[in-house]
């Protein structure tokens, strides 16, 4: 009965978007300082180094994580802290790679099948259909086999190896999009199906992109080391955090620290972007409903 | 009863025909999946064909080269007698149809590396693979089922405890959980052997370490479906007939928080079987993973599409029997093809 | 009031009126919120309830009856401070009791039924096993006597075959069915006390009155029962006292006669008055003005003014769709119709008749398998979508939610301006302006422009979605069950915007709804339809008081009315 009191108390509500930027949960606040040192370590990593990455030291090969070297060093001496930040950006620009090759890939095969006339977009269904049926690391080796091991082809095979998975997420948003109430509002009111098109199919269906962009570049850095780890990415001599792992396998029984901090690192990267990416989502979706 | 019964039995036709002829509808449904799944499988040998066939590398040069141990060009007249016996000088379509058909003989080509059936070499490497995806599935299943069931649908903090960890375990990859692993319980504790092998104490901790991410998973989809389905009028109906808390979430929503899990199981066999390949690398342990990660980097495409078209096989017919223990669980599906 | 109700519990004069079960004196209720604030939902509710007696809790969305019965049975949440003087269940306090104490009484002594048995029964399982259930919980019987006991009781509530029915799940039984199977699988171990909470909201009309009748079967098995409804009509039908609920108060009680009859409080005698029905046929229903002032529409254009061809016809529409199952079923069987300008047309039916189908057809927004609709004589429904679109601005639509038909990234102003420069691009410049014109015209202010509808109340975000549809100066509107959301008073208001609409604009209605009140109060012809077929259509008087066809006879008979509303009417109107 009191409509029109009731938005005197709400009308100075302002974007729901803002209000839930004040109010992040601390988790994304530590994923957010987790990735910014990542970002700085990739872009200027000789702020963030305490030793050469590449210069060797034979007299301390070995040596477990200390106050000199804070996570230890490898069998030929390097300081394995100097060695991962150096390594970072090998390992982001990979992972930016091979999600920018996924995303663009997905985003093709995605919304085709989703907004395409039917004789397109059944083929393109089916096939994404098939696609599934590869799980990401299989199909990642077969282009490997193709390539040869090299970083590019590891960006490659990596964006191609989970380009379906995305594929099927961002058809699902888009025929989420295509048949909700406002596009059908739209077009009882008389615009045209590209109208329809630019003003709303295309942004809502673009915007849980953003959140899958961060996901991807978490996920596409665990899939690309763990093909360097198996000896088919990035060879050692190089810091990438793969060719790390794959490095320190030989004396694992001696130097635990070669193998778990490089994988901490992938997974502190993994994990933080990982949140990042559900909590943009999760606001998009709120958003949305 | 003096109600009028005649106004009620208003039933809609489908719901009507599914209830008189309820097996001719399973068998319909039954038969539509089997189709799609050979369908899937079809299209699976198809693209492996072509990406194997089509794409850049002269099948001949590299096999010359694995089975000499080199890295050179070719002449031709080195590469005429290899073409000819593999069929490689044939038109693609020819190939094609030869490929399809031996792989319907049950024939998955010849190694070029080893020089024997690809068949053999898969045969005798399987059993430790499967072994292991089968029980990291079981095992994750075991974690994940009384995890939700203690901290779903219980007050928002204990959820949140409960989804934080899910989250995590569903993030670590399976190469760095099985060295941690490996350190900490082989190598440190001196619990398992650290020497890779295919005995039950060889099988634990590779059996864990692919069953954690995966439990995570299983745990994140069970307990969105439960916590949807805790907020369900029917659950308030259960309550309100006397029963317990306790007996709500085992009798009535932990089935339907059961079917996404399932779902994500056939999922998950596909990435298992493919995730072995890592773990048996961290391990040391035989089975199909050396195989594979082999026969990639010699670029063994005979090899290679065997895995490829053995796991897309595995995966079609795994989903296949979870689609019908689908129909078991939610009678729902039952009516509609 | 609530000074007299302190006093004065009403009593039943009710000579059956029997010993006391419940009583319940001061009873609080605060939501504690994520952020540790309280929200006093129910604010010193007094009640009480005799053997034998039905009596009702009535109010809208949010005005607490719902929790105040699910503190009845202990199942208010984990999250609910309550306090009270006395609640107590034939003496016993329910204060403060374990869960293992209530789960003794829930189901045994009182038994509570939800809306919808679709989803207040567990879709997974046969409704037999849900019945069994209770009486196993309660260690009644051996599992062979259970069986016995689970037929006798749907037997009792009226369901035919019951062995058959027992093994069925609730998707697969009717919605009569289902919901009988629900209040057995309550009522199994004769409780003295039924709460029913909207035991017949979501239901089709002729299933709601089989419930009632079950219902009234219990009462008169001496079966005591607590009904919770926004419907006063359906409450006038079973209870003896009724208490109306507001902001979590009870801001009115006593005997159903003397409540709907001479009703005290403003609050009663508005949602009375809320209530639209044959009898309210072009008066107004809610006590707001009409607030319709500008002049800002140009009359409607009528440059076929000597063209006598209706604003819209259809002919002998035809639409199927294939099923899931595979299987093609026609939902609209060859369906005609003609509305004129300035007219209400109402499309009558229950879930499932084709009357939603048809409305996507007028719109266009569906292409008929045969048959066509007309706008002015052109072609519409089969014109290419060129020509359409010239014709989609004369035609607008308000649906059910209208939540879901604005995009969520759009405030006010961008769904108005949006639709104005469709509407006439000369508007385009002071779009701003005329965006307020047309707020103000539908009862809200300049202030909403900048509101996200999320934010909105129900009412204001369908008072939006009008002055979206009249914003291309449409000359027809489709009304697709465009208040059955809301509240009975909020409803009101929307009707009554709708008729200052279409008097002012002289706007044509196609006005679809499942609630024959509604459609009676709104339309001047009326069209029924059942399973695809237009069964009668004529004038909305001669088809509501002289209806020929049996379905609509049934329909008429199933309908709950407000007779004292109506005695009261009649003797006001004298």
């Amino acid at each position: 009965m009191s409509e029109v009191a009731k938005d005197v108390r709400s009308s100075s509500s302002s974007n729901p978007l803002l209000t839930a930027i004040v109010t992040v949960p601390s988790s994304i606040v530590l994923s957010a300082l987790v990735v910014l040192f990542f970002l700085i370590a990739a872009i200027v990593p000789s702020v963030l180094s305490t030793h050469s990455a590449f210069d060797t030291d034979l007299l301390s090969s070995l040596t477990p994580p200390a106050a000199d070297h804070w996570l230890g060093t490898d069998e030929i001496g390097r300081d394995l802290y100097s060695r991962i930040v150096w390594g970072t950006r090998g390992s982001l620009l990979i992972g930016l790679g091979a999600m920018a090759v996924a995303l663009a890939g997905a985003t093709v095969l995605g919304f085709t099948a989703a907004l395409a006339p039917r004789w397109v977009a059944e083929p393109v269904n089916r096939i994404l259909e098939i696609l599934l049926a590869f799980p990401t690391l299989l199909l990642a080796l077969l282009f490997v086999a193709l390539l040869g091991p090299s970083a590019t082809s590891l960006l490659i095979s990596v964006g191609l190896g989970t380009t379906p998975g995305y594929a099927r997420l961002i058809r699902a948003q888009t025929l989420k999009v295509k048949q909700s109430g406002y596009v059908e509002a739209a077009r009882a009111l008389g615009h045209s199906w590209q109208t329809v098109f630019i003003q709303h199919i295309a942004p809502n269906a673009f915007r849980p992109l953003v959140g899958l962009v961060a996901l991807g570049i978490g996920q596409s850095v665990v899939w690309a080391s763990g093909l360097s780890f198996l000896g088919l990415g990035v060879a050692p001599p190089s810091p990438e955090w793969g060719a790390l792992l794959e490095a320190g396998k030989a004396n694992i029984t001696v130097a635990w620290w070669l193998e778990i901090f490089p994988g901490l690192a992938i997974v502190l990267v993994a994990l933080s972007f990982t949140q990042i990416g559900q909590y943009i989502q999760d606001l998009a979706e709120g958003n949305t409903r | 009863m003096a109600v009028d019964s005649s106004i009620i039995e208003a039933v809609p036709i489908s719901r009507a025909i599914a209830q008189r002829h309820p097996a001719a509808n399973i068998l319909r449904t039954v038969l539509f999946r089997i189709g799609s799944a050979i369908f899937v499988l079809w299209g699976a040998v198809t693209i492996t064909f072509i990406v194997l066939t089509i794409l850049p590398g002269d099948r001949a040069t590299i096999l010359l080269n694995i089975t000499s141990g080199q890295t050179i060009a070719r002449t031709l007249e080195e590469l005429a007698p290899i073409n000819a016996m593999y069929g490689f000088d044939q038109p693609i379509l020819t190939q094609y149809i030869h490929y399809v058909g031996a792989l319907l003989q049950g024939d998955l080509g010849t190694s070029f590396e080893l020089q024997r059936s690809v068949a053999n070499i898969i045969g005798e490497q399987i059993a430790p693979t499967f072994t292991l995806a089968a029980s990291a599935l079981l095992l994750a299943w075991i974690f994940a089922v009384p995890w939700t069931l203690f901290t779903a649908g219980r007050g928002r903090r204990i959820g949140a405890f409960g989804s934080a960890t899910e989250t995590i375990m569903a993030g670590l990859p399976q190469y760095w959980i099985g060295i941690l692993l490996l350190i900490i319980f082989a190598i440190g504790l001196r619990w398992f052997p650290v020497i890779g092998g295919t005995s039950f104490m060889n099988t634990v901790l590779p059996t864990v370490t692919l069953a954690i991410p995966l439990a995570g998973f299983l745990g994140q989809s069970i307990r969105s479906e439960f916590d949807r389905t805790m907020r369900e009028p029917f659950v308030l109906s259960a309550r309100a007939r006397g029963m317990s808390g306790a007996g709500v979430r085992a009798r009535h929503v932990l089935r339907h928080a059961l079917i996404p899990g399932i779902t994500l199981s056939g999922w998950a066999i596909g990435h298992l079987l493919s995730g072995t390949v890592l773990v048996e690398t961290v391990f040391a342990r035989p089975g199909l993973g050396a195989i594979l990660v082999n026969a990639v980097s010699n670029k063994d495409f005979a090899l290679v599409s065997g895995c490829v078209i053995l796991n897309s096989f595995l995966y079609v017919v795994i989903n296949l029997v979870l689609d019908t223990i689908y129909l078991v669980v939610d009678p729902r599906l039952r009516g509609a093809a | 009031m609530t000074t007299e109700s302190e006093t004065s519990i009403p009593i039943i004069d009710k000579p059956a009126a029997g010993k006391k079960l419940l009583e319940v004196r001061g009873l609080n209720i605060w939501f504690t919120g994520q952020n540790g604030e309280r929200k006093h939902v129910v604010r010193g509710v007094d009640l009480e309830l005799r053997a034998g007696q039905c009596i009702a809790l009535v109010g809208e969305s949010g005005s607490g009856k719902s929790v105040t019965a699910r503190s009845l049975v202990g199942l208010v949440g984990d999250n609910a401070i309550i306090s009270a003087d006395t609640l107590a269940l034939e003496g016993e306090t329910l204060l403060g009791r374990p869960d293992s104490w209530w789960r003794r009484v829930r189901g045994a002594r009182i038994g509570f039924i939800l809306q919808d048995a679709l989803v207040s029964l567990d879709p997974l399982r046969p409704v037999g096993k849900e019945i069994d259930e209770a009486l196993w919980l309660h260690a009644w019987g051996t599992s062979h006597t259970r069986r016995e006991k689970v037929l006798q009781t749907l037997t009792q509530v009226g369901v035919p075959e019951p062995e058959l029915r027992a093994r069925q799940r609730p998707g697969e039984l009717s919605g009569g069915l289902r919901q009988r199977a629900l209040i057995a699988s309550a009522i199994a171990l004769h409780p003295d006390i039924v709460i029913a909470d909207e035991p017949t909201t979501a239901l089709d009309v002729t299933v709601q009155a089989q419930v009632l009748s079950v219902l009234k079967q219990m009462l008169g098995r001496g079966t005591s029962v607590i009904l919770i409804s926004h419907d006063l009509a359906v409450v006038a039908k079973l209870a003896d006292v009724i208490l109306v609920m507001q902001g979590g108060e009870i801001v009115e009680a006593g005997p159903s006669g003397q409540v709907l009859g001479e009703p005290q409080h403003p609050y009663t005698q508005q949602l009375i008055d809320a209530i639209p029905s044959e009898h309210t046929k072009g008066s107004r229903l809610s006590a707001r003005g009409g607030v319709f002032t500008h002049q800002l529409f140009a009359p409607p254009s009528k440059p076929f003014s000597g063209n006598e061809s209706p604003l819209l016809e259809a002919r002998n529409v035809v639409k199927s769709f294939r099923g899931p199952d595979g299987v093609r079923r026609t939902v609209v069987k060859s369906v005609s119709f003609t509305l004129g300008r300035g007219e209400t047309l109402g499309i009558v039916g229950e879930s499932g008749s084709g009357k939603s189908t048809l409305a996507r057809i007028a719109l266009s927004l569906e292409k008929p398998d045969s048959g066509e609709v007309r706008f002015l004589g052109e072609a519409w429904s089969n014109a290419t979508s060129a020509e359409q679109l010239k014709i989609r601005r004369s035609i607008a639509v308000v649906y059910q939610d209208p939540l879901s038909s604005f995009d969520p990234r759009w405030r006010v102003s961008r769904i108005l301006t949006d639709a104005i420069a469709l509407g006439d691009p000369k508007h385009a410049r002071r779009a701003r302006e005329r965006a307020a014109e047309l707020l103000e015209t539908v009862g809200l202010t300049a202030a909403h422009l900048d509101q996200w509808p999320l934010r909105m109340s129900g009412g204001q975000r369908q008072r939006v979605a009008i002055a979206r549809a009249i914003a291309t100066n449409p000359e027809v509107i489709v009304l697709d069950e465009a208040v059955s959301a809301l509240d009975v008073s909020v409803q009101a208001q929307i009707l009554d915007l709708l008729s200052d609409l279409q008097t002012q604009l002289g706007i044509s209605y196609l006005f679809i709804s499942h609630d024959l009140g509604v459609i009676h109060h709104m339309s001047d012809r009326v069209l029924v339809m059942q399973n695809g077929v237009a069964v009668e259509q004529g004038n909305a008087d001669e088809v509501f008081y002289s209806p020929c066809h049996s379905y609509t006879q049934k329909l008429l008979e199933s309908l709950p009315r407000l007779e004292y509303a109506r005695l009261r009417l009649a003797a006001s109107s004298r």
